[in-house]
């Protein structure tokens, strides 16, 4: 079995058993999509497209994670790109213009990447961690938002186009879901087909390697926050237009964990080196139906903290060497030699 | 751990020497010197004494965590899971007295204690499985605050038991609020003397060593011997003590308990650490900058209360412009000793 094949592995089987928990409560409904008003519906088709806002941002941070970064930020992102995009909306007379929608839509996109630019220029050029250059914006990213906003909510009218974004569809598929599997596709292709994704790894394995070895690392880092931060501002848009208006203070609300979260689950180690966008990509579905199988299973909707909790714990703990070597060692058969041979038996 | 795989940078960078060290503090004197002077300036009822004296008031569950988030920091690690203890920690204090009727001393004891043995395991988690602290705490900041909604969904009151009421009762009263006097309540004493404490345990003590020791350079520590399991172990085990005792006084502050209460308090935390002074990535900072850092917090909090037409969230903005400064200090300070040691 390729490695790419042994990572997805175990994420696809946490899916499948997901899964199979909701059918065996809920019935095969909950599996299988029907049309339903020109629209694909069902309980799984409804936990992609609440998913897509969430996927956006996973695979940004999946190639910041592989640079053997952070970014904290993409909440705080994801609320200025709903706050631009909404205010901008409800400022002009008529909230229908073709136009207005579309350069609202570009105002929100480039305010949200060179937010990201800037990010990846403190990392890259300042030398400063990564953690703490986006923990700046992760902190003062919601009170610019709610500067936007003037701190109120801003509601978009339900006839405006700007809301198809988020309850449209494209050939009966929901709009959301198909813009976050293009921009996994678009990632995927520009990665895995182009040399793109190697220089991403080796930039993660080591940036002063990577830079001796002719490869612009600093160039790289900066343009792999500036997506990230893109794909964050995208799915504050499509947030945003699923609601119909841009909440500043609770839109987006500690999305950044959930998008490390899936990362990880993922098999992308965040240590930086190699990453799996389909991991992510499964991760974030298993997020999603994770939270619609609480509510299933008949607990209370409180429970969905505490599982992630316990799915942060299990996944950190199984991808922890040490773990695994404590836990695996009572199977492992003892060698007769004395102690210092035991250790290196052991490697 | 996370010095070598958060940063790409040496543990040398981190080391100030001299009166390089007392720079970032300096600074934050400084700053808190004009926001207060700006103040009095500004507005006229600024200068009155209870304005200082509030500010320890309604920051002092934010101070004893950010006391506690220091000790993390400089052995180089973050808890992200102290705005979580510390509401769940309240919530537990409402809910074992209101409820469940126990005496509200043992409730207390019994979070305290929860706390530390929190800080505890998650801290051996982190050392002998080697996991990024940023992570397992992050599994306490979701696990308490389901915890924390599970136990209850709305708002208990702890108003009718009457050993919650000592944290607001006046300890010192200096003439009227209205001729120029001001008061303090114990819990500001609390606070006081959780920051003594740190104070005396970093600068005065083998673990308060051990912790530079660790955030300067984990590999140099374990060399020279020093008790690296313990210290790091150690650490989270401070921060979660403070948390839960940061949920006390909060619980005595406000006297009720919100699930919702403390959402972020983890980035304030952090915030006030980094602005007093102390450095990231572990080795090298001081737990009186962190009350300066918590400091400017209030002040500017206070002055936008003053100013009246400003709205909180400019706050939150200043705060993260002063936090950039901050940091890009350091990094200069940091570049120029590179450069004078090689």
């Amino acid at each position: 079995m390729s490695s790419y094949a042994k990572r997805l592995m175990w994420p696809v089987l946490v899916l499948v058993a997901l899964i199979v928990i909701n059918v065996s409560v809920t019935g095969f409904d909950f599996i299988v999509p029907h049309v339903n008003d020109g629209r694909l519906s069902g309980a799984f088709v409804n936990i992609l497209r609440r998913s897509a806002p969430l996927l956006l941002i996973a695979l940004g941070m999946t190639l910041v994670i592989a640079t053997k970064g952070i970014d904290l930020s993409v909440g705080a992102v994801y609320a200025i790109g709903a706050a631009i995009a909404c205010q901008m909306i409800i400022d002009a007379p008529d909230q229908s213009a073709a136009g207005l929608i579309f350069s609202a839509i570009a105002l929100a996109l480039v305010v949200t990447a060179v937010i990201g630019a800037w990010n990846g220029t403190m990392v890259a050029y300042f030398g400063i961690q990564p953690i703490v250059a986006t923990l700046i914006l992760m902190i003062a990213g919601r009170g610019i938002a709610q500067l936007v906003t003037g701190g109120q909510i801003p509601k978009v009218e339900d006839s405006s186009p700007f809301t198809q974004l988020g309850r449209g569809e494209l050939f009966t598929v929901p709009l959301p879901i198909v813009i976050a599997v293009l921009m996994l596709v678009a990632l995927a292709l520009l990665t895995r087909r182009t040399a793109l994704g190697m220089l991403l790894e080796s930039v993660g394995g080591n940036p002063e390697a990577s830079r001796l070895a002719g490869i612009r690392a600093k160039g790289i880092t900066v343009l792999v926050y500036l997506v990230c931060g893109l794909c964050a501002g995208l799915a504050g848009l499509i947030g945003a237009a699923n609601l119909g208006s841009a909440d500043a203070n609770n839109g987006g609300l500690w999305i950044e964990l959930d998008a490390i979260l899936a990362v990880v689950i993922g098999g992308t180690a965040l240590l930086g080196g190699r990453f799996y966008l389909l991991g992510t990509a499964i991760g974030v579905v298993i997020i999603g139906t994770l939270e619609d199988t609480i509510i299933n299973v008949g607990l209370s909707s409180q429970w969905q903290f505490t599982a992630k909790a316990i799915v942060v714990f299990v996944v950190a703990l199984l991808q922890s060497p040490e773990f695994r070597g404590w836990i695996l060692k009572p199977f492992k058969r003892r060698p007769a030699a004395p102690a210092p041979a035991k250790e290196v038996a052991a490697k | 751990m996370s010095t070598q795989t958060l940063t790409e940078r040496p543990a040398r960078s981190t080391l100030f020497d001299g009166v390089t060290r007392y720079i970032p503090i300096g600074a934050t004197v400084a700053l808190l010197l004009v926001l207060y002077l700006g103040g009095i300036a500004s507005f006229p009822k600024f200068d009155s004494p209870q304005v200082v004296a509030k500010l320890f008031i309604d920051n002092a569950p934010l101070l004893i965590i950010a006391v506690g988030m220091t000790f993390v920091i400089l052995s180089g690690g973050i808890d992200l899971s102290v705005g979580s203890v510390m509401a769940f920690s309240t919530m537990c204090c409402a809910w074992l007295t209101v409820d469940a009727g126990l005496s509200a001393p043992l409730v207390v004891g019994l979070v305290l204690a929860f706390g530390t043995l929190w800080g505890l395991g998650i801290g051996a988690v982190i050392h002998y499985f080697n996991v990024q602290p940023f992570i397992a705490t992050l599994v306490g900041l979701f696990l308490f605050r389901g915890l924390t909604l599970q136990i209850s969904d709305t708002d208990v009151s702890m108003r009718d038991i009457q050993f919650f009421h000592w944290g607001m009762e006046h300890l010192v009263e200096v003439g009227k609020i209205r001729t120029g006097g001001f008061w303090l309540p114990n819990l500001s004493f609390v606070a006081f003397a959780v920051v003594i404490v740190a104070f005396v345990v970093l600068h005065y003590t083998r673990f308060g060593r051990g912790v530079y020791a660790v955030g300067g350079s984990e590999q140099s520590a374990l060399l020279m011997g020093l008790p690296v399991a313990r210290t790091k172990i150690g650490v989270y085990a401070v921060s979660g003590f403070c948390a839960a005792l940061a949920g006390v006084m909060a619980a005595m502050g406000t006297k009720s308990a919100n699930p919702l209460a403390n959402v972020g308090a983890e980035l304030d935390a952090i915030a006030a650490v980094v602005i007093g002074g102390t450095l990231l990535t572990g080795g090298a900072g001081f737990v009186l900058g962190t009350v300066a850092g918590v400091m400017v917090w209030g002040l500017l909090n206070t002055l936008i209360a003053f100013q009246g037409d400003l709205s909180s969230w400019w706050a939150r903005i200043a705060m993260g412009v002063l936090l950039l400064a901050f940091i890009l200090l350091q990094r200069v300070l940091a570049r120029s000793g590179e450069k004078r040691r090689t």
